[in-house]
């Protein structure tokens, strides 16, 4: 195995996608997310890759429209409110069915919010971000060795599925440094012949374009799209399981939330409290079947997060409601500690807080 | 060593990220596992920095040291603002030159080394950080010059190689220092 170098989750992500082959990136700078176009700037023109800063993320995310429709690896990245501004394109992308890997370093909202961490754009992930029945695969990294795997991954799912992979991180998942292994074994990426690469009067033209104005032909379009939806739901899901087997509270947590929540089972289990941690990987698709399995042994489930409570709506999808699902959060760039946490498993165990 | 938790606090330009991340980095060469995390915010030099650092024999769960098990306090407003956060029994680090009072808390060790005087007496005024460092180190017993050679030579450019005997003499002064 190669050496472990200490890196920013911002970086490993830049790194990792040159890793997966990508040549072109398109960005706007915006905190906490810099790092990433900074080292794109930095490292493309050695490689013979592309670095563009844009004139706004608009521009950034309707470039990589156009580098995926040449099938090529393309990625973008932002935080926040520039994501909210790439919204028309992403949905643009899905209604061409192109791939795309666009990165979210979230920052505290809504508006223009401030530059802390956050999560509370998991709603905006999670169903769609733009206009239009679609979804993203949305990744969620929980330390700088996955901020570098599920980039790879991402751009993997993206052309398998010819649809855009959101990594969906966190300011603190961007700004810290840990050891990573940048030894990650990349596929090689599938045939593209949708590609518009020129017909050398050889094929007839490829037309790469998100205009149906045939309801009916629109209609089967939506319905190709959710065919393959259900295909990565089933095979797709990822997901980290931390002491759930015999417990009785378990947590739901990503990215941040689960690392802080870990320390705080840990805690509970020294105090003869048997907490769990159930961590989504996937925020879509969502692990159904893991919150569904311990929802037959476990009293509660406390969904922790950095938002007023996004993700707390698909644990009780994904419970049937069968269990008292509650919340512990912190909101506007706050990071719940262990301690709270803590205090919530503890009430949780006291039969309280539901 | 089990986990240890470190917080380092001071003026942005002090080389508080710096510091940070060669004790970081030090610790993966040690075949431990290791986070950092800075504060960042709307901050520039002269303004405030900090950052949480964990050294660990197991994965690292929370990077966010609130509590931390050493303080690196290279300002006042950082021992004002931190002193209180360390856990009992923990270590201090103040840079004296820069704070003047004592610590009010009787629970902790507090280290008090002039770094800022030191470095400007031994003409290397921008290295009162790894002053503290050496103090650090000696003083956790952990100063073995192959790893910390090879941790400055991660956290140095290579652009600025030379610099690498200057930190390491820096370090000695405050390992030297009682």
């Amino acid at each position: 195995m190669a050496d472990k170098v200490l890196m920013k989750g911002n970086e490993a992500i830049a790194e990792a996608a040159i890793i997966a082959g990508c040549r072109h990136y398109f960005g706007y700078p915006i905190t906490p997310q810099t790092e990433v176009a900074a080292y794109m700037a930095k490292k493309m023109p050695k490689i013979g890759g592309v670095f563009l800063q844009a004139e706004s993320e608009i521009a950034a995310i309707n470039m990589v429209y156009g580098v995926s429709s040449a099938g090529k690896r393309v990625m973008t990245s932002s935080s926040s409110p520039g994501i909210s501004l790439k919204g028309e394109g992403l949905s643009y992308l899905a209604g061409s069915d192109l791939p795309a890997l666009v990165v979210n370093v979230q920052r505290g909202g809504p508006g223009l919010g401030g530059i802390q961490p956050s999560q509370s754009d998991y709603f905006q992930a999670t169903r769609g971000g733009g206009h239009g029945d679609y979804r993203m695969i949305v990744l969620a990294p929980a330390s700088v060795q996955e901020m570098a795997e599920l980039t790879v991954k991402g751009f993997e799912l993206a052309d398998t599925y010819r649809m855009t992979s959101m990594i969906l991180a966190d300011g603190t998942m961007g700004q810290m440094m840990e050891p990573v292994s940048l030894d990650i074994e990349v596929k090689p990426a599938p045939e593209k012949p949708w590609a518009t690469t020129g017909t050398k009067m050889e094929r007839e033209h490829n037309i790469v374009n998100s205009l149906s104005l045939v309801p009916e032909e629109l209609e089967q379009l939506n319905f190709a799209r959710y065919e393959r939806y259900k295909v990565i739901e089933e095979n797709e899901t990822m997901f980290e399981e931390y002491m759930v087997d015999d417990a009785d509270i378990v947590i739901a947590a990503f990215g941040i939330a689960a690392r802080v929540s870990k320390n705080a089972v840990n805690e509970a289990r020294a105090m003869g409290i048997k907490a769990g941690l159930i961590r989504p990987i996937t925020l879509w698709p969502f692990p159904n079947a893991p919150f569904k399995k311990a929802a037959e042994h476990a009293k509660q489930f406390i969904s922790v997060e950095l938002s007023m409570g996004q993700m707390i709506e698909d644990v009780k999808l994904a419970t049937e409601c069968k269990v008292p699902v509650t919340l512990c959060n912190r909101a506007g760039g706050m990071i719940p500690s262990p301690e709270q946490v803590l205090e919530a498993i503890k009430e949780a165990a006291k039969g309280g807080n539901r | 060593m089990a986990a240890k938790n470190f917080l380092f606090s001071g003026f942005g330009g002090q080389g508080i990220l710096f510091a940070g991340k060669f004790l970081a980095y030090k610790g993966l060469i040690d075949n431990k596992q290791v986070s950092w995390l800075p504060s960042y915010g709307p901050e520039m030099r002269g303004g405030t920095a900090s950052c949480s650092v964990i050294i660990s024999d197991e994965p690292v769960g929370s990077p966010i040291v609130s509590n931390p098990d050493i303080l690196i306090a290279m300002n006042l407003p950082s021992f004002d603002r931190y002193e209180n956060a360390v856990k009992k029994g923990g270590i201090i680090f103040a840079d004296s030159t820069l704070i003047e009072r004592k610590a009010v808390r009787d629970d902790v060790t507090v280290y008090y080394i002039p770094a800022t005087r030191l470095a400007s007496e031994n003409g290397m005024p921008t290295l009162a950080n790894m002053i503290i460092i050496g103090k650090i180190l000696k003083v956790l017993d952990d100063f073995n010059e192959e790893s910390v050679r090879a941790a400055l030579g991660k956290v140095i450019s290579a652009k600025h190689a030379d610099m690498l005997e200057v930190n390491l003499k820096a370090m000695q002064i405050g390992a030297d220092f009682e």
